[in-house]
């Protein structure tokens, strides 16, 4: 493996998300709530919520910011990431459950079913469940990407079937018969690896793998957008057809791509889920796709630095402008993307490593013009 | 491939049509190319040049007609990637390169290797030696220019890339389409000299408007028209063609 693929803004990101993960816990556990530098519980895991959505944001990137392949449905890879962890969070439960049934979670006892469905098998034993976290939006991904790449469904067309792919998922999560908890989802979580959700300690924890996850969400995309691989996807989104005649086959690349941003994307949801302690088809809604492309491209599409933190900025304004003035959140998110779309259309990282870059030309010019001149 | 082809061809279509939406872009449309052979293809706007060539690369399938290479090839059933492994290479009308990509990493994404998603993310492909870039880059006059994004390049420096990446492909035919559009005549002089020592180990079709330039690949020159061949010759031969001067040198 190739060493040295993480730049500078890499390097400053890696560290900010490594400083988060000691800061973070230090100010929740160790200092007291009277100090003016506590961080309260809930606040530590609205940040953990919001490192899974960095994570979303970054395998968004990898497909839209590297491929050209406008995802519109990506929040149905973190949904059914989200999902496969509700699921076992609800078989954690056990015969706790308003009901106390031994085996069946509430809301199947609700609805008269006498035996667990097939597909909730296994669930309870955490390996399984983590491995379904990965395979199950993987092999989505992949499914759909085999048909749309090999017929060269591209652009416009490509992003409304993910998005029809989104909406058809959520329709079918809606629905009570597909013993996923219809409507109301999964929640009333109570422990996850023998550890209570709700605890401070395990929302601490969560918070640490969160940013972990980011860390190494960003190592490996990172590796894949410096490697060969990751220019030849640059390639294809600039210029597809040559591409192939160079003897390329381009639906290969993009479905290693789709599939493996898809998994990215399950993970985050598997995280996202005990932290905010529910999970329900409102997840799969096309808007939440929408929202995660405006996240990348506030930060800067094709950077992946920029993608998490445009995710990060995006919602920590989402949580303080919903609760100062929730009418206008719709509204100042829609200024947002049209302003960005106008004035900044690489971002605000892609804007500044573009300053950056001029300005060291600029130097290279001066420091190149000084010696002529003493002469 | 049991290599007993008869002949010495290397691209051979007989009686190939393409039609888009009844309009008949190429019209039983005949031509070999022989091993090691330059050819040049001429003709007016419309003439099914470029058609040609998509069907030659399998970018459009034609209607009816065979397409072979190396004697035993079928081209009809096979797609771009498969067709490009072959040893088939292509310039494109409009200059296409990898315009946010390094002059040097448009070549290093031409060059002869591996080409799945595998050895570009682990394998060969991330060890390519600087040497085989610089050699393709010494070649096509770009090698001062191997840091700068291909973006940056003139029009002229563009074509010349994208020659450079056919190269580096290494192919046994390479399809060159309107080399020299947008060239100064120096420039355009390069590229005919360019053009010749490259196919002194391969076959090249090349397709211009460009008479001069035409002349100066000094090679049987192939005349199309309306989606077939009109003429075939020597330069003189078909500039004295009193059909061809009507359709097109008569302009
Ligand atoms: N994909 C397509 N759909 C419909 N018509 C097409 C298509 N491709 C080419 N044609 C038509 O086929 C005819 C032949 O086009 P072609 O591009 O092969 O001509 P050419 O000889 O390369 O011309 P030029 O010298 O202008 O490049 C033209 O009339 C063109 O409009
Ligand atoms: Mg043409």
């Amino acid at each position: 493996m190739r060493m040295g693929f993480i730049d500078r803004s890499g390097a400053v990101f890696l560290a900010l998300v490594g400083l988060a993960a000691l800061l973070v816990p230090a100010a929740n556990l160790l200092l007291p709530e009277t100090s003016a530098l506590h961080v309260p519980t809930y606040a530590v895991s609205l940040m953990g919520k919001y490192l899974a959505y960095a994570l979303l944001a970054l395998s968004l990137d990898l497909v839209w910011g590297y491929c050209g392949i406008l995802s519109l449905g990506h929040g149905a890879f973190f949904a059914l990431g989200g999902y496969a962890m509700g699921m076992h969070l609800m078989r954690q439960i056990g015969p706790r459950g308003v009901y106390g049934h031994p085996v069946l979670p509430d809301f199947m006892v609700f609805l008269n079913w006498k035996e667990l469905p097939w597909y909730w098998h296994g669930f309870d034993w955490f390996p399984f469940a983590a491995l379904m976290v990965l395979a199950v939006p993987g092999l989505l991904a992949f499914a759909f990407g085999w048909l749309a790449f090999r017929s060269r469904v591209t652009g416009v067309y490509l992003s409304i079937i993910t998005q029809a792919m989104t909406f058809a998922l959520m329709l079918a999560f809606f629905r009570n018969d597909m013993g996923l908890g219809g409507n109301n989802g999964l929640t009333d979580f109570k422990d996850l690896l023998g550890f209570p959700v709700q605890a401070q300690g395990t929302r601490v924890a969560l918070f640490v793998l969160t940013a972990l996850a980011l860390a190494l969400g960003y190592v490996v995309a990172r590796h894949m957008v410096t490697s060969t691989y990751g220019k030849v996807l640059v390639a294809i989104r600039d210029a597809e057809a040559r591409t192939r005649f160079l003897g390329y086959r381009v639906e290969s690349f993009k479905l290693v791509a789709f599939t493996v941003s898809a998994m990215m994307a399950g993970v985050a949801g598997a995280l996202y889920v005990p932290q905010v302690g529910i999970i329900n088809p409102s997840e799969f809604s096309p808007a939440n796709s929408i929202e995660a492309v405006i996240w990348v491209a506030v930060g800067g599409r094709g950077t992946l630095v920029g993608a998490a933190l445009g995710a990060v900025v995006v919602n920590f304004s989402k949580t303080w402008l919903t609760g100062a003035l929730p009418e206008l959140w719709l509204f100042a998110l829609g200024a947002l993307f049209v302003v960005v779309t106008l004035y900044l259309p690489k971002g605000i990282v892609g804007t500044l490593a573009g300053l950056a870059a001029r300005r060291r030309t600029r130097h290279a010019a001066d420091a190149g013009v000084a010696p002529q001149a003493a002469e | 491939m049991t290599g007993l082809s008869l002949t010495n061809t290397q691209l051979y279509l007989d009686g190939v049509s393409v039609t888009f939406d009844g309009f008949r872009a190429l019209n039983n449309l005949s031509l070999a190319v022989e091993a090691g052979e330059m050819r040049a293809v001429i003709g007016p706007n419309g003439a099914g040049k470029t058609t040609m060539m998509d069907v030659i690369t399998g970018r459009t399938r034609p209607d009816t007609g065979d397409v072979f290479f190396g004697g035993m090839v079928d081209l009809t059933i096979l797609d771009e990637a498969e067709i490009a492994a072959l040893g088939i290479g292509r310039k494109f009308q409009k200059p296409t390169v990898f315009e946010s990509h390094t002059v040097a990493d448009n070549i290093c994404l031409a060059l002869k290797d591996e080409r799945t998603p595998f050895s570009a993310l682990f394998g060969a492909r991330n060890r390519i030696a600087r040497e085989r870039i610089d050699a393709v880059l010494a070649r096509v006059r770009l090698l001062d220019h191997r840091s700068r994004p291909a973006a940056e390049l003139s029009h002229g420096q563009k074509q010349w890339l994208e020659i450079g990446m056919l190269l580096a492909q290494d192919p046994k035919l390479l399809l060159v389409d309107e080399p020299v559009a947008g060239m100064t005549d120096a420039e355009t002089e390069d590229t005919a000299v360019l053009l010749r020592d490259i196919a002194r180990d391969r076959s090249v079709v090349v397709v211009e408007h460009d008479m001069a330039f035409v002349r100066a690949l000094d090679c049987k020159v192939t005349v199309l028209h309306e989606g077939s061949v009109l003429a075939e010759g020597s330069i003189d031969a078909v500039s004295a063609d009193e059909r061809v001067v009507e359709v097109y040198l008569g302009r």
